[in-house]
């Protein structure tokens, strides 16, 4: 009975560390993305709450709490009240199966530094991804606005369209790991490569598609300012606005994780195995880079046109990652690596 | 009861409502989200019967891509929020005869079935320890897809099935014109 107690207190501190983190860690992307671009720009950036702004995203998050919620007369009030939180529930769960390092001993047990390890971990991921287009799609639906319709529409199509070729980049690490749990994926790159050297390809694929999942720049279609009115979120405003940003920036943070647990070792760094708490930090070190990435892209190039973004995906990356698996498979049977 | 029993009647009854909503409502985007929480419990049942793989699979699958593409396809084919559809036409009266008729020999049949009413026990396998059996039991399933001996017939017949499905669709939107 003590063990289990002990396995419940485990679980729900587990789960509350990482959802908190998640959190101070959407606030703090904003802050860094603002900071940033305002850098690229040759701009300073936020710079008067507290020292070098760094209470800037605290004073948003207190000013949204005091706006007034505005529900449109015509909306369907339910799903557009429940849309923000199907946002942003996978956003907050995707991250369970990740691993943040080997286990280690407390008050004589072993802790685990992951949620769940189960054996169809890489699944998981693509399953609760596809389920977060709901929140989208329904806010544009139920808001009963023309704008926020063509957004929802426009980020079904989207994601649909881009999910292939996410799923597809998922094979080759899987193939090379043999395995779909994420720990036995990052414990194969320990033993030989990070698999952004055996997957440029899968890599580069992986990246653009989850670039076009979480609608960040340049596939930000769904809420082009200019010509939609911010597309789905039109409608929103207060504490449920502020619900669709957060789903968007920890969606951002969940695919850094996943992308670098995938192709950049996950938690594998020097001396990882006589430190083994050094793992979630080598962890936030990789998605920090990811994230950097995706702003720097976000601050230099211009949002695609929508037929070409659909062009894009379905006539150069998908094809692109149905030649990788193959390449893959055919490589492992060539040098016998999988 | 036990905690499963009451968590296997909870979804049973929530999957007979949503899929009874499905069927009667009269929005059909109302009717495609109740469709999805059929779909879902559906996903709870193989939870609940261990069979992740598959629980996780109906996921991506049903509720991931093709619901989704059932609402992408209502919301850009009808007016929205329009509540002009007719929920029934002449054929309702043979689905409902369909309906009953199937699913009282599927009842006959698992009543006559020996097994039908014990319980099973968990799945075990000789030399293959528990948290292994799951990552067994998928690579199997997919072995059993190419296997001759197994369901290579069946798995190749539905890809044709498939492919002539796209074939279909492709011919369907082509313009004729140009």
């Amino acid at each position: 009975m003590d063990e289990n107690i002990a396995l419940i207190i485990e679980w729900v501190l587990k789960a509350v560390i990482l959802a908190f983190g998640l959190i101070t860690g959407f606030a703090y992307t904003t802050y860094y993305e603002r900071k940033l671009l305002a850098r690229i720009q040759i701009r300073i950036g936020p710079n008067r709450a507290g020292p070098f702004g760094l209470l800037q995203p605290a004073a948003d998050g207190i000013k949204l709490f005091f706006k007034e919620e505005l529900i449109p007369a015509q909306a369907y009030k339910f799903i557009f009240v429940i849309a923000p939180i199907l946002t942003m529930v996978p956003a907050l769960v995707i991250l369970a199966v990740i691993p943040w390092g080997e286990s280690f001993e407390l008050f004589g047990r072993q802790i685990a530094l992951s949620m769940a390890d189960i054996n169809v971990g890489v699944l998981y991921i693509l399953s609760v991804a596809s389920i977060s287009v709901y929140g989208i799609v329904l806010a544009g639906w139920s808001s009963n606005n023309k704008y926020a319709m063509m957004g929802g529409l426009r980020s079904t199509a989207q994601m649909i369209s881009y999910e292939l070729a996410l799923g597809l980049s998922f094979v080759g690490p899987l193939m090379l790991a043999g395995s779909m749990s994420m720990l036995d994926i990052v414990r194969a790159q320990q033993e030989t490569a990070w698999y952004i050297f055996y997957q440029p390809l899968g890599a580069l694929i992986f990246y653009i598609a989850m670039l076009a999942e979480v609608n960040r720049a340049p596939f930000d279609m769904p809420e082009a300012e200019q010509e939609l009115a911010a597309g789905f979120h039109t409608e929103y405003s207060g504490m449920k606005f502020a619900l669709f940003t957060m789903g968007e920036y920890v969606k951002m943070i969940a695919v850094s994780v996943i992308f670098s647990t995938l192709f950049l070792g996950g938690f594998d760094g020097p001396a990882i195995d006589r430190f083994v708490l050094l793992g979630p930090l080598y962890l936030v070190l990789k998605v920090a880079a990811c994230l950097f990435v995706m702003i720097w892209v976000r601050a230099t190039l211009p949002r695609l046109r929508y037929d070409r973004l659909m062009a894009f995906g379905w006539k150069l990356l998908l094809p692109a990652a149905l030649f990788n698996i193959f390449i893959t498979a055919v490589l492992i049977l060539l040098f016998d690596l999988g | 009861m036990t905690a499963l029993q009451v968590i296997f009647l909870a979804t049973a009854a929530m999957i007979l409502f949503s899929a009874w909503m499905v069927v009667t409502r009269r929005n059909l985007v109302h009717a495609a989200l109740y469709l999805v929480l059929t779909l879902f419990g559906v996903a709870v049942l193989f939870v609940l019967l261990e069979a992740t793989f598959l629980a996780v699979v109906q996921v991506l699958i049903y509720i991931g891509a093709i619901a989704i593409l059932m609402i992408f396809a209502i919301m850009l084919t009808r007016r929205v929020a329009s509540d002009d559809t007719v929920v029934a036409n002449h054929n309702a009266g043979w689905a409902a005869m369909l309906a009953v008729l199937v699913f009282s020999s599927l009842v006959i049949i698992m009543g006559a079935w020996s097994q039908f009413t014990t319980f099973a026990s968990p799945l075990t396998r000789p030399g293959v320890p528990s948290n292994e059996l799951g990552q067994e039991i998928v690579a199997e399933l997919g072995q059993s897809l190419v296997d001759p001996d197994a369901y290579v017939i069946p798995f190749e017949v539905a890809s044709v099935l498939l492919l002539a499905a796209l074939i279909g669709a492709i011919v369907v939107a082509w313009q004729k014109d140009k």
